[in-house]
Formats: structure tokens, C-alpha cells, sequence
């Protein structure tokens, strides 16, 4: 990022000219206004994904008025009211943390995009660590979420906190086991030399290399969705119990913050999911047909779609088996998938 | 079953379990939709389909048979009876005896039972279509359907028999 910028500083006669800091301030805001602007963009359009899929499982409609055709306009109309709704905060709420705790939640989850690559060497920051950077910044919702439901003085709000804490936590150590396989794999954390690794076929990419990295995918799946609070695994949220859960007492652009960041969160386990496991940008073939980017967002996005199908099918697990199915299940598997993956590469490559 | 073997009998089985699922929800996305987007598509009524109620007043012969009929007293006639040379025919023959000065249906009291259709002699009472009944004003549930011609008879008559009445014996004599 900061050699391509200089490269564009140097390039040009007026850029030449203005003090390097304040370029370099301004590119880094200019930069930071993408990614948000293309956070909302995906997450307004995944809620209408969302709705049209809904409604499809369940023989209705959907939107179908708002903007002319199918309704394409219908989330961007709620998002407006929500902008022009109070923004209430209960009275006996703790007003600093109630504040704080969205745009904690949104910021982890915006923080991941910079990691993410879109193609080859589309990406904002290339770290080495990419991928422990993303772990570690998007297991910082929690605190987020458990200081929004604490600030929310509102008994619903704080045990959907702690449901939330317990379960992200617990399902932070499978997500972690299972992308540990594809590094072992790959020889690298860095999200680009992963995604160049698998070039040239789908029979290259990470899930279909090794048996063992095929069951790790799946179990990646399974405890992203967890992470992200989706349903079959909604419980910090669930409407039936708790009302809405830590988000239970915000309105307006608050509530909008923790909507947007559960939506884009979505979209971060999908690119993830696709990156690690799916080939990144290359497509399922050894000739790239398509642009990079298109491939990627296409992988991500039917993801996305799976992850929605799976919301309208499965219903929500109860809070012992949710820790079952982590600690018994997803922990044990994900462990003994290392050990099958590290003998595999001991005894076929050697290493 | 031993406790091994149970443990992935458990995997397998919430594995297969979910697969069911998503193939039921799965294909159902891609039947056709039962929503029918009212205001724009409506729904073909059946023959008899119980409406609000609609006098044809041209052929109706004030028998008071659905007044007598209806069970909430909802139906308002009042009627004068014709001369000999005043009488009508109905569109299916039927001799019209009464002027009908009033015919007043309220649709708030009714409640579509259908019964004054089923007792209406020459079907001239009969229950349409129309099921949007709701209105700003309680009083446009509120129907009349006489006359104004039936009106002007009845109210000529009634002046004349208050001529008759007022004016004094001695001119007849």
C-alpha cells in the first residue's frame, strides 16, 4: 500500500509538491471512507438478500414495492429511517460504555476488511500475519457486545451479553484449529501467498488437497457461523428468550452500527471461508476466465447465500448442546484433523 | 451401543439431519409463491358468494318478505299501495301493487346471512361481489335504493288526502 502510494506520489507533479504526511493522512481517510462505504453497500444488500431469501424458503415475496422492481430499495429506506430515528439511551444506562459498545463491535468488524484480499495484490494492508490479525481483531466484538449488554442496566440485554461472551469464545478455539491446517498446508499466514498457493484448478484448492483439510472446512463453517451469532446458533440474540439480546435497548444509528457489523460480518467468515479453503481468487478451473475480484466475490457471496439458507432451515440450538457441540464435538475433531493433516505432510512431503 | 460408536452415530446424524433440512427449504425456494399481491391481483369469488347486498328497486314489489325474513331487522320498506291503473309489471312478469317510497338497507347492522335474498320472489334482492366494505363514514353503510319517483307518488297522494281532510264538509254537500 504505501510503496504503490508512493509510486502515485511520485508520479504526479502536484502530489510532488504537498508536505508527504498530510498525503498520506488524507489517502489513509480516503481509504478508511471506502471500506465503510463498502461495508454498508454489502451489508444493506445482504438484509435484502436476506429478505428475498426468506421470503422465497417460506412461499412469500419478499419486498417487492420499494425502488420499482423486487424491492431492491426496501433496506436502503430502512436504513434512512433508522438515520432519522432518536437515538434513545435508557436512562439508568451507563451512557459512556451504551456509546462506546457499537462502534467498538463495528470497528473489529471493519478492521478485518483491511486484511481481506479482494485479488492478487488487491488487498488495503498486506500483513504477514493477515490471518491471525483477522482472529484476533474480530474476537474483539465480544467486548463490544458483553459492554452493550452490561451499559444496557436491562436483565435480557446482559445475559444476551454473556451468552455471547461464553459462545464466541468457545468457538474462537475450533475456527482457530481448523485455519491452523491450512497454514500448516500453505507455510504462511499471510492471506495472499495463501491464495497464490492455490492457483491452477479446484482440484488445487485447500479443501479438496487433503481429506483432512476437507472435514477442517466444514468445521470452519460451522463454528464461523457460530462466531458470527448466526442462526442455528443465534442464542445471544434470541428473540423467543431474550427479547433481542444485548442490542435489546438501542435504537437508531447504535443499533444500525451493531446491524451493519453483524451483517459485514457475514460477508468476513465467507471471504475467509473462500480465501483459505476455496482458492481465493482463482477460478475452479487452471484458466482464469474471469477477473480476480469476480471470482472471489462470487465465492464469498454464495457462501454468504448457504449461510442464509442454513438461518431459514435449522432451528436454534439450546444453550448445553451449543457448548456441546463446541467443546465435545468441533474441539475434539478439529484437533484430531491436525494431527491427521501434520502425519499427511510427514509422510507425503516430508516436512 | 457403545460410547464411541454413539459419538459418531451423533456426528452423522446431525450432519444428515441438517442435509434433510436445507433440501426441503431448498426446493421450496424455487416453487411458485402462494402470496397474491392484493390490491394489483385478486381472487376469482365463488358463485355465491356472500356480499354486500344491492336491490334491483325496478323489480322489486314491496312484499316485505325479506324485512320479515331478516334476523337483525336491518331492512327498512315502507309502502303505499297503487291505484289500479298505477300497477306495474317486474322484469319477469310479476304485478307491481306498491309504491315503495322507502327501501333502506343498513349494511352495519347486516350481517350477510342471506336469507332476504333466499325469500326475495321475484330475485330482485341479491347479494353482489363487493367485500370491501370498509368506509370513513358509518353513514355510507347506510343504502337506499328507493325512488325518487315512488317518492314524488307517495308524497303527492299524502297531499292530496290533506286536502281532502282539511277542507270544509259543507263544499260537498
Amino acid at each position: 500500500m504505501k510503496e504503490w502510494l508512493d509510486g502515485v506520489i511520485a508520479g504526479s507533479a502536484l502530489l510532488q509538491g504537498a508536505p508527504r504526511e498530510i498525503t498520506y493522512f488524507l489517502a489513509m481517510v480516503f481509504f478508511s471512507l471506502l471500506a465503510v462505504g463498502w461495508m454498508a453497500i454489502l451489508a444493506l444488500s445482504f438484509v435484502w438478500m436476506e429478505r428475498k431469501i426468506s421470503a422465497r424458503i417460506q412461499s412469500r415475496l419478499g419486498p417487492v414495492y420499494c425502488g420499482g422492481k423486487f424491492g431492491w430499495a426496501q433496506t436502503v429506506a430502512d436504513a434512512l429511517k433508522l438515520l432519522m430515528k432518536e437515538d434513545l439511551i435508557p436512562r439508568s444506562a451507563d451512557r459512556l460504555l451504551f456509546t462506546v459498545a457499537p462502534v467498538i463491535v463495528f470497528l473489529s468488524t471493519l478492521l478485518t476488511f483491511a486484511a481481506i484480499p479482494f485479488g492478487d495484490n488487491l488487498i488495503i494492508a498486506n500483513l504477514d500475519i493477515g490471518i491471525f490479525f483477522i482472529l484476533a481483531i474480530s474476537s474483539l466484538a465480544v467486548i463490544g457486545i458483553i459492554m452493550g449488554g452490561w451499559a444496557s442496566n436491562n436483565k435480557w440485554s446482559l445475559y444476551g451479553g454473556m451468552r455471547a461472551a461464553s459462545q464466541m469464545i468457545s468457538y474462537e478455539i475450533p475456527v482457530a484449529l481448523s485455519l491452523i491446517g491450512v497454514i500448516m498446508y500453505s507455510g504462511s499466514l499471510n492471506l495472499l501467498e495463501i491464495g497464490r498457493a492455490q492457483a491452477g484448478g479446484f482440484w488445487h484448492w485447500n479443501l479438496f488437497r487433503s481429506p483432512f483439510l476437507f472435514l477442517g472446512g466444514f468445521v470452519y463453517f460451522t463454528a464461523a457461523i457460530a462466531e458470527a451469532n448466526r442462526t442455528p446458533f443465534d442464542l445471544p440474540e434470541a428473540e423467543s428468550e431474550l427479547v433481542s439480546g444485548f442490542n435489546t435497548e438501542y435504537s437508531g444509528m447504535k443499533f444500525a452500527l451493531f446491524f451493519l457489523a453483524e451483517f459485514a460480518n457475514l460477508f468476513v467468515i465467507s471471504a475467509i471461508a473462500s480465501v483459505m479453503f476455496l482458492g481465493a481468487w482463482h477460478s475452479f478451473l487452471p484458466w482464469q476466465i474471469l477477473p480476480g475480484p469476480i471470482w472471489f466475490l462470487m465465492k464469498a457471496f454464495s457462501l454468504v447465500v448457504v449461510i442464509m439458507w442454513m438461518r431459514w432451515t435449522l432451528p436454534r440450538l439450546r444453550v448445553d448442546q451449543l457448548m456441546q457441540v463446541c467443546w465435545k464435538y468441533l474441539i475434539p475433531i478439529s484437533l484430531v484433523l491436525l494431527v491427521g493433516l501434520g502425519t499427511q505432510m510427514w509422510v507425503f512431503s516430508g516436512r | 451401543m457403545g460410547a464411541v460408536a454413539k459419538y459418531f452415530s451423533d456426528v452423522y446424524r446431525a450432519l444428515a439431519t441438517a442435509f434433510v433440512g436445507l433440501g426441503v427449504t431448498g426446493r421450496n425456494a424455487f416453487t411458485k409463491p402462494t402470496t397474491l399481491e392484493y390490491p394489483d391481483q385478486r381472487w376469482t369469488l365463488p358463485d355465491r358468494y356472500r356480499g354486500i347486498l344491492h336491490n334491483r328497486i325496478e323489480d322489486c314489489i314491496g312484499c316485505l318478505a325479506c324485512a320479515r325474513a331478516c334476523p337483525v331487522d336491518c331492512i327498512h320498506i315502507e309502502i303505499s299501495k297503487r291505484d289500479k291503473e298505477e300497477y306495474g309489471l317486474t322484469s319477469d312478469g310479476t304485478k307491481i301493487t306498491q309504491w315503495i317510497p322507502r327501501f333502506d338497507i343498513d349494511m352495519a347492522l347486516c350481517m350477510v346471512c342471506g336469507l332476504c335474498t333466499e325469500v326475495c320472489p321475484t330475485c330482485c334482492l341479491t347479494m353482489t361481489k363487493e367485500y370491501e366494505l370498509a368506509v370513513t363514514d358509518k353513514r355510507r353503510m347506510y343504502l337506499e335504493f328507493a325512488t325518487e319517483r315512488d317518492k314524488e307518488m307517495v308524497r303527492k297522494k299524502m297531499a292530496e288526502k290533506e286536502a281532502a281532510a282539511a277542507a270544509p264538509p259543507a263544499t260537498q254537500e
